[in-house]
């Protein structure tokens, strides 16, 4: 735990103090917030975060639900499947993925990277989704229909309310890996589009440790808010991966 | 007359997974009737309430509310409502929203709603928690939101699935009253589904007993509590003596090896029967003119209104007495029973009946097993035949591969000198025992049955 969690979060801080002689200064902080090319590429970060979770809610929770319904879905292998590409290494899958997008010829954009992420990242919304449908007490929907609900409005009122536990699990699960994604972009776009994890490789690539860390530091930061804002309400969401 | 009935049930059968979970149900509800659906776990009770409600369709069968067949509507188009039995309150509403949901829905104007609401929650004693989350609620105060949530829509029948079953006993007693006062003041029909034969006989107008899937007797609490149909409902509702007797003729029954007066007729002479005697129904008497068989006190509880006492009659049986004055252990008492206590039953089986088959001189086929038999002379092999099994002749053994066919004792009745089982063997037959050796309910055992004891009889078709 010391190792492997607090070792390195301390060296981050320290780096991202440093500059390149070892003296303390908040220089490496500062460049991000006047640099407008950080600015942009950690804004542009944010929404493709934004946007492929919001698709993988769109694709996730429906596929959640008809894996989680009895009637729909009778075996868990069905469930296996859906799973069973988070088992393959991400940059794996992400390598052939472009290497699909080559043979077929598609340009290689936004779109592309869109579909990369989602398809990454969709196992990890649907799981906890799928976790909390299925272990919802049935009684509640009964209990909705037996007082004139009719299914959709059941579904509506009843169903997606308690599910959101799942969902805000399955969010924290999409939304910060990746804001900090870099190997998507750099094969699914050919490094045209530069996310923010993409700069914090470049600086730590070619030895610029101090502002790699700096920006590292920034976003932990960030994923620290976001996770207490999401999390502290549901700090016992039920729908965990693990 | 049919109008008057706002439920009315006609042939409703139900299967799971081949297994008849209710059998051929007829019964009717009367408007405003307060009426109780009793029996132990595993009966049908909830899955008929359910069918009522509309979760369950039936394979076979009718539900008529107010004369028109419901069982093809879907339950949000029923005017029924259904309290839970673990209430499944909605977690994410207050306790406001729980019991305008249904009013929502309906899309009723806010200001009704809120009057409907605020009456509901001065109904169930919960006006100023509104604004509660259900979570911070008591199991009571839970109760009282899921009553008022199912009653605030005026469903024409309220249907209620163990309600009371997770409070505990005092909570229970206090929470029966005041469903009783609900269902007074509302005027709305209950249908009340309970396992506890007490709730049922202080809250219902009218009692339907189930046991595996059929129903045993309808009646008001007293009719089943003073005359029980057979014995399984004498068994479950109050405690009994239950013995084996002998109609003599009407209005003279033997039992425990002596006759008494009794009121029943209509059962032929010299008739085996079964007798229901309530503990409360023997009398204790110091006088030798009254008194009409003698015993000796085994043992004597404190109950805390009454003392429960086991006495050993002369004739070698034991029977039950409830009474307010203690009598120690030891004590010769004389006693009597007045002939209105008694209550006489049909006997349901006097004997085992199975189909057997004959494969060769001294075997049969029967249960699904080949068993040694004498078999009489004119059978022969590939004679499909009826063995009968007297009860006393089914062996019981502690292990289930020791006997023939394995089993479990399924139900059990004290006689008075012997126990009856009923034990249900795993191909689902049942196998009716007597015997002196006590078993549990659930108890796995081995069942044989000696070739003595298999006599086989012609099927007369």
């Amino acid at each position: 735990m010391v190792i492997f969690v607090v070792l390195p979060l301390i060296l981050i801080v320290m780096y991202a103090f440093q500059d390149g002689t070892g003296h303390f200064t908040l220089s490496n902080i500062t460049r991000f917030f006047t640099d407008s090319d950080s600015l942009s590429t950690f804004a542009l970060s944010i929404e493709v975060a934004i946007e492929n979770t919001l698709i993988c809610i769109l694709l996730g929770y429906p596929a959640a639900w008809i894996l989680a319904n009895r009637e729909l879905n009778r075996s868990a292998v069905t469930v296996m499947l859906f799973i069973m590409p988070m088992w393959i290494n991400a940059l794996m899958r992400t390598l052939a993925t472009a290497e699909l997008f080559n043979v077929l010829g598609f340009t290689l954009g936004k779109g592309t990277l869109l579909f990369g992420m989602v398809y990454d990242y969709l196992p990890f919304m649907i799981y906890p989704i799928y976790n909390t449908l299925l272990k919802m007490d049935k009684s509640y929907a009964e209990a909705a229909e037996d007082l004139g609900a009719p299914p959709m409005k059941v579904f509506w009122k009843v169903t997606v309310p308690l599910s959101m536990p799942g969902v805000m699990s399955g969010v924290l699960m999409v939304f910060m890996p990746t804001v900090s994604t870099f190997a998507i972009s750099e094969f699914l776009t050919n490094n045209k589009i530069k996310l923010f994890g993409t700069i914090i490789q470049e600086n730590i690539n070619s030895s610029m440790w101090n502002y790699g860390a700096a920006l590292a530091f920034i976003m932990l930061i960030i994923i620290g808010i976001t996770s207490l804002m999401g999390g502290s309400d549901n700090s016992e969401a039920e729908g965990g991966l693990v | 007359m049919a109008k008057d009935y706002i439920i009315d049930i006609q042939h409703l059968s139900k299967s799971f997974g081949g297994v008849k979970v209710l059998d051929d149900i007829n019964f009717y509800v009367r408007r405003g009737e307060f009426v109780t659906l009793l029996g132990p776990s595993g009966c049908g009770k909830t899955t008929l309430l359910r069918q009522i409600a509309g979760f369950i369709a039936p394979d076979e069968g009718k539900i008529l509310l107010d004369g028109k067949d419901i069982s093809g509507i879907p339950p949000y188009q029923r005017p029924l409502n259904t309290v839970f039995q673990r209430y499944a309150l909605f977690p994410h509403l207050d306790v406001y929203d729980n019991i305008a949901f249904g009013l929502k829905l309906q899309k009723l104007p806010a200001k009704e709603i809120e009057a409907r609401v605020k009456k509901m929650l001065k109904m169930v004693s919960m006006t100023d928690y509104e604004d509660r989350s259900v979570e911070s609620l008591s199991g009571g105060q839970q109760q009282r939101v899921a009553i008022a949530r199912a009653l605030v829509n005026y469903p024409k029948v309220l249907l209620l699935d163990e309600p009371l079953a997770a409070l505990d006993l005092k909570m229970r007693k206090d929470m029966q009253l005041e469903l009783k006062e609900i269902h007074r003041k509302m005027g709305i029909t209950f249908i009340y589904v309970t396992h506890d034969q007490e709730e049922a006989l202080t809250l219902s107008d009218t009692i339907v007993v189930l046991n595996e899937g059929r129903i045993q007797q309808i009646g008001t609490p007293t009719d089943i509590y003073n005359e029980p149909v057979n014995c399984f409902v004498a068994d479950f509702i109050g405690e009994s003596n239950i013995l084996k007797g002998r109609m003599i003729r009407d209005r003279r029954v033997a039992f425990i090896k002596q006759e008494f007066d009794c009121v029943d007729e209509g059962f032929g002479e010299n008739v085996p029967v079964d007798v229901v005697v309530r503990p409360e129904d023997i009398y204790f008497t110091t006088d030798p003119a009254k008194c009409q068989f003698k015993a000796k006190v085994n043992s004597c509880t404190f109950k805390g209104v009454h003392y429960e006492m086991w006495v050993d009659t002369e004739s070698g049986y034991e029977l039950m007495i409830q009474d307010y004055d203690p009598y120690p252990v030891g004590t010769e008492v004389m006693l009597y029973i007045d002939p209105d206590d008694i209550q006489v039953m049909h006997k349901e089986r006097t004997r085992n009946v199975f189909d057997a088959k004959v494969t060769d001189s001294g075997h049969v086929e029967m249960l699904g097993q080949s068993w040694d038999c004498e078999v009489p002379d004119g059978f022969a092999a590939g004679d499909e035949a009826v063995a009968e099994v007297r009860f006393e002749d089914v062996e019981l053994l502690d292990h289930q591969e020791d006997g023939k066919i394995a089993g479990e004792v399924h139900f059990l009745l004290y006689k008075g000198d012997h126990y009856h089982l009923t034990i249900l063997t795993e191909d689902g037959d049942h196998i009716w025992v007597d015997t002196n050796d006590i078993w549990d309910k659930g108890d796995l055992v081995g069942v044989d049955i000696p070739a003595k004891g298999i006599k086989l009889i012609r099927r007369n078709d």
